[in-house]
């Protein structure tokens, strides 16, 4: 192994190390006692100085020994570790950081000597001046110093070796850098349990021929008690985490170079499983079949591989809210719960920034001062919650402070000055998109500046960052209570599932995350479908207008004119959802959903907004990936503020006429029956063949999940008999079944249904008693008296109601048709 | 002095070369996919055994004369900074030998977008070789862009 990689070894370790160094330091300011935390502390500091020594970095040698004589005092117990001690060793990590990149793009460790800091750590290394707090204590304490800093306490340094002869010569070092502690007595010492000159004692006792073990003389004599040994002999029976490291490094590159091969091999694979299909040998599909199984989970493990827990980033940010609290002389303490939440490392790296400016504003702008908080009868310590899980195949973040809460007049009155609303809509926005402005570019309430704000990463630059992954942002608040941001991103960006259309000749990949349905329009009925808004062209989608796009003329395809010609033949339109707001794109042709392994775009084609990356299909060749944000601020579907009043008045009509949406069925004996739309997450058709029998239940498999199906008539009968009609299995030659897949607090339900008559939006307003449980009343819907069946009583009458599904439902949401 | 050794090419009959430790390989013209709205430059993305390259029209980009429609371009794939980056040139010609002696910088009244690109031109004995800057050539400067974008 060449120097240079020993130096690399040295760097990405010692990167490491500071990172837990940050959170042990603020986690032993909490609690000063924890001996174990300060003993894992000075380790660090004394490996990095002892290999800086070995490499020859002697600049940054000299501030991790003035540090580590530091830590020496407190782990001796003749210091007590407080907030400016803390920040000392802090900027102490700093420093060392800012040299180890200085190494690491240099070679060495800078010109800079730190002057200052060394002096501050060596002044704190008195007594006086630590708890003192400030600089110059007695001028007798100022003499003494030097002597006190350099000379080692007689009881150190017997027991663990001068700091200067640490360097280690050879690599089998790393066994050195984290030494086990044999010792029991210095483990004593270092819980405090006993003091070094007894365990000398000790020592001098066994020297003269005393055979027990030192615990055993130690408490012989009365020095420590029973229990202390044993735990401390536990500690040093128990094999160290850290000794026997069950995970190798491995280079990220190789991880991404494995990840392209896998890729590579799932496309040759897919390939491979058609030319199988196609020639009828049987040996060959065998093997195909075999093949296709084993790259799959090869692709699912490779995957793995690149998943990092959330709490890689978060690790850094209980130092991030102390800086910041410490700043604006407030106090903050940090929960974090589901640290150990997966997400594909680009997702990591992508969503590190837009994190840690939620965390940092959190402390400077929703947390109150001390003062206040006292005022308003609350804790004078903030709390500032993170939160991760998986939710849908989605990772939900949320940062939740018990601040003051988003200040709703103040963002009115600040997005009506700054031009973003009009005072009209100002007045009949609701509440949660008033809270959202704060996410339009060139926002702030920040009334002062400080050194927190104005670091040119405002909120609309946190919304960017997370929409550029494919996530959504969304702010919660109540006054007096506290703020809520929640971000909700996907998984993993390597492989999404995506929707492949073609256009002008070309294929292109939608993400599934922004779609939401597809409509064609048959040719008959394009010129009546399409109408024009003074020229932009919408559809008519369940009453609603849907502006459309021309894919082809968007992306000045070759054949914009053939399109024109076009409106003679079928629509195809993608439904697509793009910040809050739904376009209708217009494509030649749809082919498939694929799952893609998305590649990124080189910076020759950053500028192109309108794609996120590109991938390659199963025939080999190169298709674009478009992003659904930045076609539709082409296509200007989006701007800001003119599509939020669009947004209000829709808003309005609806609100106006209190219309809802309603899916019509013909339930038993062909009687109209009907649902509203918003409790229906999918229609399904089932075969006969796919429903089973779960004891008396219909059941189907249902995108891996179990789906109960209740059958409408046999509900309908069981209500009239007032008795449990057995469900037998369906009868051959039976179906296929309709079944609308319902949604109700997150249980999935299918109800089979006789036929689906139409979707339809009306009032609903004459309403009549209702004939029987399962139906809440019967309403007129389109001049027609229809049943509007009950959904929770139903469910709640089904036994299968109570089975937990709630992952079914929630891909059941997120499903297009 | 030490040897150099050069990957050459031409474009509009001009004899290029880049340094060959930058040359990745040299690949007849594969199925490529266009990229829509990019600069003109870019003729669009291929697959090169699972990795997604770039291809860089290299007489669009030096402001040469378009190629003949029917005329097949080589590709040559350099590595640069951000990944691999394919250079779409008329034909490859030897790999070439040169010393230090031999360079010598540009001319002066090259027009400076130009400029930019050729690092300088080695004498060879029949003709001069234009040395490409690889990393200048693969940037695609953003005025370029939207100006060339109706062609």
């Amino acid at each position: 192994m060449s120097e240079s990689d020993i130096v690399k070894d040295f760097l990405v370790e010692s990167y490491e190390n500071l990172d837990r160094l940050d959170r042990d330091l603020v986690g032993l300011e909490k609690n000063p006692q924890d001996k174990e935390a300060l003993a894992g502390v000075f380790r660090t500091i004394h490996t990095i100085k002892g290999t800086c020594g070995f490499l020859g970095f002697n600049k940054l040698e000299k501030v991790a020994h003035i540090g580590e004589n530091l830590l020496t005092r407190l782990r001796d117990g003749q210091l007590t570790l407080n907030p400016e001690i803390t920040t000392a060793l802090l900027s102490m990590v700093d420093v060392v950081r800012q040299m180890l990149k200085e190494i690491d793009s240099t070679g060495h460790d800078g010109d800079a000597d730190y002057p200052e800091l060394r002096a501050t750590l060596t002044r704190l290394q008195t007594p006086a001046a630590a708890s003192a707090g400030v600089a110059p204590s007695s001028p007798a304490a100022i003499i003494a110093k030097p002597a006190v800093a350099d000379a080692p306490m007689p009881a150190s340094s017997k027991k663990t070796p001068p700091p200067a002869a640490a360097p280690p010569r050879s690599k089998s070092e790393p066994a050195q850098r984290k030494p086990p502690r044999e010792k029991i007595g210095e483990l004593l010492v270092e819980r405090g349990v006993v003091q070094a000159a007894d365990i000398a004692r000790a020592l001098e006792e066994q020297e003269r021929g005393d055979r027990r073990s030192l615990g055993e003389i130690l408490v012989a004599l009365g020095l420590a008690k029973m229990e202390d040994v044993l735990a401390a002999q536990q500690i040093l029976e128990k094999p160290r985490e850290t000794a026997t490291p069950e995970t190798i490094r491995v280079g990220v590159n190789l991880l991404d170079k494995l990840m392209t091969l896998v890729g590579e091999l799932v496309l040759a694979r897919n390939q491979l499983l058609q030319f199988a299909n196609t020639s009828g040998d049987t040996a060959l599909q065998a093997v195909t079949q075999r093949m296709n199984l084993i790259a799959t989970e090869l692709q699912e493990e490779v995957m793995k591989t690149r998943m990092q827990p959330i709490g890689n980033i978060w690790g850094q940010f209980p130092r991030t809210v102390r800086d910041v609290a410490l700043g604006c002389h407030k106090q903050v303490t940090i929960e974090m719960e589901g640290k150990e939440t997966e997400l594909d490392k680009t997702i990591i790296e992508a969503i590190k920034d837009p994190l840690t400016h939620l965390v940092r504003n959190s402390v400077d702008h929703g947390i109150e001062l001390p003062e206040d908080r006292v005022k308003a009868g609350k804790d004078p310590t903030g709390r500032l919650i993170l939160r991760a899980f998986h939710e849908g195949g989605q990772v939900n973040i949320e940062i939740s402070d018990d601040g003051a809460g988003l200040n709703r007049e103040r963002i009115r009155q600040k997005a009506m000055e700054r031009g973003l609303i009009t005072a009209e809509q100002a007045a009949r926005m609701p509440e949660r998109e008033i809270f959202n402005l704060i996410f339009l570019p060139g926002f702030s309430t920040a009334e002062k500046v400080t050194n927190v704000s104005g670091r040119g990463v405002g909120m609309d630059v946190v919304k960017t960052n997370v929409e550029k992954i494919g996530g959504v942002v969304d702010v919660q608040s109540s006054p007096g209570r506290g703020t809520t941001v929640r971000v909700k991103i996907p998984l993993t960006l390597a492989i999404i599932p995506a929707l492949v259309v073609t256009c002008g000749g070309e294929r292109y990949a939608i993400p599934q995350v922004s779609l939401l349905e597809l409509v064609r329009v048959e040719a008959e009925h394009v010129r009546t479908a399409i109408e024009m808004v003074h020229g932009a062209p919408v559809y008519r989608l369940r009453g609603r207008l849907l502006p459309l796009v021309y894919l082809a003329r968007e992306l000045k395809l070759a054949d914009v004119a053939a399109a024109g010609k076009q409106e003679a033949a079928a629509l195809n339109i993608v439904v697509l959802q793009a910040d809050e707001r739904q376009f209708g794109l217009v494509v030649d042709q749809i082919n498939d959903t694929e799952e893609i392994v998305v590649k990124p775009l080189r910076k020759q084609l950053k500028t192109v907004k309108t794609f996120a990356g590109s991938s390659i299909m199963g025939d080999g060749k190169v298709a674009l990936i478009l992003d659904v944000l930045g076609l539709a601020q082409r296509a200007n579907v989006v701007s800001e503020t003119r599509d939020r009043a669009l947004a209000e008045k829709a808003k309005e009509v609806v609100a106006g006429t209190e219309k809802q949406m309603f899916l019509l069925f013909a339930g038993p004996g062909d009687s109209r029956m009907a649902i509203p739309l918003s409790t229906l997450a999918r229609l399904e058709e089932f075969p006969m063949e796919q429903v089973e029998m779960s004891g008396s239940q219909w059941v189907t498999q249902y995108r891996g999940q179990i789906l109960p199906l209740i059958r409408l008539n046999v509900l309908m009968e069981e209500r009239r008999h007032k008795l449990r009609a057995l469900q037998g299995a369906p009868p051959p030659g039976s179906g296929p079944f309709q079944v609308l897949v319902l949604n109700h607090e997150g249980h999935a339900v299918g109800l089979v249904v006789e036929r689906i008559l139409d979707i339809v939006e009306d009032r609903a307003d004459v309403r009549f008693a209702a004939t029987c449980d399962s139906v809440l009343y019967s309403v007129v819907i389109g001049d027609r008296v229809t049943e509007l069946l009950d959904i929770p009583a139903i469910l709640k009458m089904t036994a299968t109601a109570s089975l937990p599904q709630p992952d079914a439902a929630r891909h059941a949401t997120q499903g297009a048709h | 002095m030490p040897a150099l050794q050069f990957c050459t090419f031409y474009l509009d009959k001009l004899l290029f070369g880049v340094e060959l430790r930058g040359v990745q390989e040299v690949i007849r013209s594969l199925d490529i996919t266009q990229v829509p709205l990019a600069p003109n430059v870019v003729s669009g993305l291929i697959n090169l055994r699972g990795q997604i390259v770039t291809a860089v029209d290299l007489r669009r980009r030096l402001e040469l004369e378009a190629r003949p429609p029917d005329a097949q371009p080589m590709n040559v794939v350099v590595r640069s900074e951000d990944g691999a980056v394919s250079f779409q040139v008329d034909e490859i010609g030897d790999v070439v030998e040169v010393e230090e002696s031999t360079f010598e910088p540009a001319p002066e009244m090259l027009r400076a977008s130009i400029r930019s690109m050729i690092l300088g031109v080695h004498k060879l004995n029949d003709r001069l070789m234009h040395v490409l800057d690889t990393e200048k050539a693969c940037e695609m400067i953003e005025a370029v862009a939207p100006a060339a974008a109706a062609p």
